[in-house]
């Protein structure tokens, strides 16, 4: 039956059942569980985005992180000067701000591809932050903006803990954009992407315009990563340059290269991944009671060694393995000709 | 006119390191049709090997050896362990690899020496405008370029090195040990990046020291076409002294924007940079 109705529908009734396990979920778990179960939501929408353009339209970002930096401080900025703006507002102009910074970086990136792109991208990472040292009196500098966003409505404040609240907003948010990102990748774009990345010169004498393609996606994803920093800054009241790193737009490469590549799903493994192996690893150097640097760098070490493993032996990603484990379910007994793809 | 003759004679110095590190990817690039992404890691662990032999013996020069030591046989690691499975694997794949090796080795160093900053000594006095630090930099480049540019133009192992990147069937049909080769390729690019490393570090090693000296180290060779030595030096050297302008005259934090203005400006004119030949693409 689900079938049948068109993909928007089920997109959003899918997206409203999540929301709503979610919000009994919150309920369920202690403040500090529902800080985590925001975070994976905001690193959810920047992989989700990332798999567009790394996963569907092959074009390589090491720099997402700058897009998550515009995003953070767009909201920093409006909380701060504009503070009559609702919170949605904000996180909506975040969402532009970051995209409007896609549709430049795509329009300049259009005509690289491979190494290039992901070099130019990786200036972008490596660059960006440093913005806020030459606009100290604006930005902060690098001790960046800290805030307070009320955006608890008074009849809920005392009844539900702050971060219950906020897993709630970050959540909402999130689903409304996967839903956006689910029908452009199941539609006439989403085609138009896979067909760019498998053969750009075969696209366009099918009459893809290749480089508008490749720009939109940039635009779609970054628009994305805008909205992930939004979150984050509106979650933790911050926005500081430490928190944009280089290795921050890594590890939203590794959590996509984990969760697998050519799909949605893998964007949400991937960022669960990207949370709970920090909770593990602190939890590893608490009972191997560890030296500081050696619990500081475990995790990076451990997205490390994830990316290799996963690049060498399982190159489709956790999802892919889902999958395969699916097809094996469905069907018990192998068909003649091997398993399907 | 004093400053721009300084900040030129400054971005001569640091345009040599972006230009030997550059060179390093170059050659890699050249064998493998790989960028090494996690080359700057490389430098950095032998910058490390550097700093504690340094430490304990109380020698810059046998520091320095171990750390040209230590990078070649990490390179060489690197190609047969990680680069080679991947040689059939999708363009991505590769990239991914080393992006986590450099992680990894970046974990590890701050591990290892932990993340706070060590001083880390020159090889010659620093002081003063265009120090004999400086000298040496630019000279150490110089001679190690010439060295590999002359190794590859002329002699016989250079010759199979050229071969094996440019057509490994081929190659491999007139007797060439294309494997062999490839390895060579990166044990003595991971050497050229050691020293690129030992120049760059100064004065204070930490984990994520050479980041944004990578960042220019691949804008140079990007500038010379990836796979021209020769580009990637001149574009190295041009790089370092544009980039010093824009330090004196702009402020230095505007830097990495700048390198990747430059870096856009120049592929959006010439996609296969400035020195590279335009590849025609099959369908």
């Amino acid at each position: 039956m689900l079938n049948k109705l068109p993909p928007v529908v089920v997109h959003l009734l899918a997206a409203l059942g999540c929301l709503v396990l979610l919000v009994l979920l919150t309920f369920a778990a202690d403040p500090f569980t529902n800080l985590r179960i925001a975070t994976v939501g905001y690193y959810l929408i920047a992989v989700a985005g990332l798999a567009l353009l790394t996963g569907f339209n092959g074009q390589v970002s090491l720099g997402h992180g700058a897009f998550m930096f515009i995003g953070a401080y767009t909201v920093a900025l409006l909380v701060k000067r504009v503070p009559a703006f609702p919170i949605w507002a904000d996180l909506l102009l975040a969402t532009v701000a970051g995209g409007v910074a896609g549709l430049l970086a795509g329009a300049a990136a259009a005509r690289l591809r491979g190494p290039y792109l992901a070099g130019a991208t990786l200036a972008l990472a490596v660059g960006l932050p440093a913005v806020t040292q030459r606009f100290p009196e604006l930005l902060a500098g690098s001790n960046g903006l800290s805030f307070t966003v009320n955006s608890q409505p008074a009849g809920l404040v005392g009844t539900i803990p702050s971060t219950q609240w906020q897993a709630w907003i970050v959540w909402l948010a999130v689903l409304l954009a996967l839903v956006v990102l689910a029908n452009l990748a199941r539609g006439k774009l989403g085609r138009t992407l896979r067909a760019v990345r498998d053969d750009e010169v075969a696209a366009s004498l099918a009459g893809v315009h290749v480089g508008r393609t490749k720009i939109l996606a940039f635009l779609v994803s970054s628009a994305c990563g805008g909205l992930a920093g939004g979150l984050q800054a509106f979650l933790l009241g911050t926005a500081a340059p430490g928190s944009f790193t280089v290795a921050l737009s890594l590890s939203l490469l590794a959590a996509l290269v984990l969760g697998g590549l050519g799909s949605l799903w893998g964007a949400l493994w991937g960022a669960i991944a990207l949370v709970y192996f920090q909770v593990w690893t602190d939890d590893i150097a608490e009972v191997l009671s560890l030296r500081s640097d050696i619990s500081d760098n475990l995790p990076l070490a451990l997205y490390g060694v994830v990316l290799i493993v996963v690049v060498l032996a399982f190159p489709a990603g956790i999802q892919g393995g889902l999958r395969k484990l699916w097809v094996r379910v469905r069907r018990p007994v192998p068909s003649q000709r091997g398993e399907a793809s | 006119m004093t400053t721009f003759f300084n900040l030129t004679l400054a971005g001569l110095s640091s345009g040599a390191v972006f230009a030997a590190l550059g060179l390093s990817l170059v050659i890699i690039y050249r064998a493998t049709r790989v960028v090494n992404f996690a080359q700057p890691a490389l430098a950095l662990i032998s910058s490390y090997v550097a700093y504690s032999v340094t430490k304990g013996t109380g020698s810059y020069w046998l520091g320095f050896a171990a750390a040209i030591v230590v990078g070649t046989v990490l390179g060489i690691a690197v190609e047969r362990l990680l680069v080679r499975p991947l040689r059939n694997a999708p363009e991505l794949s590769p990239i991914i690899a080393t992006m986590g090796l450099l992680l990894v080795l970046q974990a590890v160093a701050g591990m290892i020496w932990s993340n706070e900053p060590h001083a880390f000594s020159y090889a010659f006095d620093f002081r003063g405008r265009f120090s004999a630090a400086d000298l040496f930099a630019v000279l150490a480049v110089l001679v190690t370029a010439t060295g590999v540019l002359l190794l590859f133009k002329f002699t016989s192992l250079g010759l199979r090195m050229r071969a094996a990147a440019f057509n490994p069937e081929v190659a491999r049909l007139l007797g060439v040990r294309v494997g062999v080769m490839l390895t060579l390729g990166w044990g003595l690019a991971a050497a050229v990046g050691s020293l690129a490393g030992l120049l760059a570090v100064p004065p204070f090693i930490s984990p994520t020291v050479l980041d944004e000296v990578f960042v220019f180290a691949l804008t140079a060779a990007v500038l010379g076409g990836l796979d021209n030595p020769l580009g990637t030096i001149v574009g190295g050297l041009a790089l370092g002294i544009g980039l010093s302008y824009v330090a004196g005259l702009l402020g230095p934090e505007l830097v990495p924007l700048a390198a990747l203005a430059i870096l856009v400006s120049v592929l959006a004119v010439r996609p296969a940079g400035l020195f590279g030949r335009a590849t025609a693409r099959r369908v």
